[in-house]
């Protein structure tokens, strides 16, 4: 009899664990996808920001010095490694691209550009879904973050890595380039 | 992450049952009525089953197509109205949804938007041209971000269980009060018979009874699901946009219009934005026999989420509004509160160029072509059979460009 609620309780607490255990790497997997949208969106900023430069270098001709920090800094984010060194990298990207925005104002030519306002329009959204990825990220990453620190998981939770928060540390990096018309 | 609507679930999963209970005793009343055995009840209850397995299996089965159909939307691409498909995957992107929505524009001056689909992989945002007319970016974002809301729920397939069950005990009722009012009344029948007893007439006027107050009491369950159901939208909505005034201003841009929309049936109600008002029919005050609560009250809780954008926010501004919660205290320890966003920049185009975007972009998705006029630049819009027999430009007499689509 005793043997029994002895095996009852233990199997109990192994079903118990493996329930835990499977929650983290849940909330784990979900971390990681809100990272890879992340990179989807990081790079479909870097894949549109050579068009921009070459729509608005025949208008721009006496701004080459924007032009150029705009394509470093696109060149600086693609070679950045994992989401500390990445948001700042991002970070002097959007300060680049607003930057740019800017001083395109000065350019009513350019402004009534079709391609450079279909352009704008899809880097105003790659702004926005930056934001929103990272709003899932961030939110994916600390549900996570909390589920392996807290008792009893913290018991077994000894070979999940601490998810790093994505910040992009710029002032002005998740609005939208502000353009006054 | 979405630890939060797990009770909300379990508590759909109540209702629904609730409803089959209904569902199965008014078959059984209606059993008892034909045949007052207990044979006939257990014919009635297994028959009312069918009826609804069979009902749902259309419905499910037809998918979502019909609805889609019915309303006259079309598919657009991304070239044919930017903005708007931007905003739907972007939405996608914040709730995480395994696969960006298909977006249908439906062609009405009407301003409401709705979400179809029940596989995750496949869904669909439909919007009319009125509300993209009418609508800024952030509140635009709102509304899809409600929708996206609904997908997000499960409630596309929840709405329709239980609205194609609701239609099956209305059958049943009015089959069985039908059949007493032509019969003229079960009780007398079973009186002249040689076998009556006092326990079967009972039975009978129970299952009158039964077959008067089920379709009353699904059609109650029913609404008040739907209701919370929508308010749980608004929530997501602004959980997902960080920003709950673009709904809030959505919202009340919606209600202060009053024009009817062409096509909607009462099943497919609960997945639009706002109810779909029919023609001849007023907005009325609250009532419990509504898929929506009042837009007067989604706003101001809206606005009352004073510093942040969860659950637990949205619940506590839903406390002060209502007076009792929605989500449930123990169902909300993650994302309980979020900061809020600032509003979008400045966006180009006044309300003019919205409504012309909003029309070509449907014009565009219906095959419709372009031919330029070279003399005074007017664009002249028409369909490809029409394309060919046009000679001039209808504005100045000059020549007109090639067809371009």
């Amino acid at each position: 009899m005793w043997v029994l609620i002895v095996l009852g309780v233990v199997v109990a607490a192994v079903l118990y664990f493996v329930g835990i255990y499977n929650g983290l790497i849940r909330a784990r997997n979900q971390a990681k996808n809100g990272w890879s949208q992340i990179d989807v969106q990081l790079k479909r900023r870097h894949d549109l920001i050579p068009n921009l430069v070459e729509t608005a270098k025949g208008y721009m001709k006496h701004e080459q010095q924007t032009l150029e920090k705009v394509v470093q800094a696109r060149t600086a984010a693609i070679g950045a490694k994992g989401p500390a060194e990445a948001g700042k990298a991002e970070g002097l990207l959007g300060a680049a691209l607003s930057g740019f925005f800017a001083l395109s104002e000065r350019y009513p030519d350019l402004k009534a550009n079709q391609n450079f306002l279909s352009l704008q329009e899809e880097l105003a959204s790659t702004e926005n879904r930056i934001g929103f990825a990272r709003q899932a990220y961030n939110d994916a990453a600390t549900t996570y973050n909390n589920k392996r620190e807290v008792f009893p998981a913290s018991l077994i939770s000894g070979s999940f890595e601490q998810a790093e928060l994505f910040e992009i540390e710029a002032p002005g990096e998740r609005s939208v380039p502000k353009v006054e018309f | 992450m979405w630890e939060q609507i797990r009770s909300n679930r379990r508590r759909s999963a109540f209702v629904v049952t609730a409803m089959g209970v209904l569902l199965v005793a008014a078959g059984m009343a209606l059993g008892a009525y034909v045949n007052p055995t207990f044979t006939g009840m257990v014919v009635g209850g297994i028959a009312a089953l069918v009826l609804w397995l069979v009902q749902w299996g259309v419905a499910v089965g037809s998918g979502d197509d019909i609805m889609l159909r019915m309303t006259g939307a079309r598919q657009i691409r991304h070239e044919d109205h930017p903005i708007l498909v931007n905003v739907v995957e972007e939405m996608a992107i914040a709730a995480q949804l395994p696969q960006a929505p298909r977006v249908f524009i439906v062609d009405d001056p009407s301003p409401n938007a709705f979400a179809v689909g029940r596989d995750p992989q496949k869904t669909t945002v439909a919007v009319t041209t009125g509300l993209l007319r009418i609508l800024d970016r952030d509140e635009l974002q709102g509304v899809i971000a409600h929708e996206i809301g609904h997908i997000k729920n499960r409630d596309v397939s929840l709405i329709t269980l239980a609205g194609v069950m609701v239609g099956s005990i209305v059958i049943l009722a009015e089959l069985g009060l039908r059949a007493l009012w032509y019969s003229g009344g079960g009780l007398r029948r079973s009186r002249t018979s040689s076998n009556r007893d006092g326990g079967q007439a009972i039975i009978l006027l129970v299952a009158i009874l039964l077959l008067i107050l089920a379709p009353i009491l699904a059609q109650l369950i029913y609404f008040a699901l739907s209701r919370r159901r929508e308010f749980l939208a608004d929530a997501s909505s602004a959980f997902f946009t960080r920003y709950p005034e673009g709904l809030a201003s959505a919202l009340e841009k919606l209600s202060s219009t009053h024009t009817p929309l062409t096509d909607t049936s009462r099943v497919t109600a609960p997945m639009y934005i706002v109810r779909p008002l029919r023609k001849g029919q007023k907005m009325s005050a609250t009532s419990a026999f509504a898929t929506h609560p009042p837009i007067a009250d989604r706003v101001r809780i809206l606005r009352s989420m004073a510093g942040g954008a969860g659950f637990g926010d949205y619940d506590r501004a839903f406390g002060k509004i209502r007076g009792r919660r929605i989500v449930g205290e123990h169902s909300i320890a993650e994302a309980a509160s979020v900061p809020l966003r600032q509003p979008a920049a400045a966006e180009q185009g006044g309300p003019r160029e919205r409504a012309r975007e909003a029309s070509d972009a449907f014009l565009t998705a219906s095959g419709y072509g372009v031919r330029t006029c070279a003399d005074c630049g007017a664009k002249v819009k028409a369909p490809p059979s029409l394309a060919d027999r046009l000679d001039a430009c209808p504005r100045c007499d000059g020549d007109l460009g090639p067809w371009t689509e």
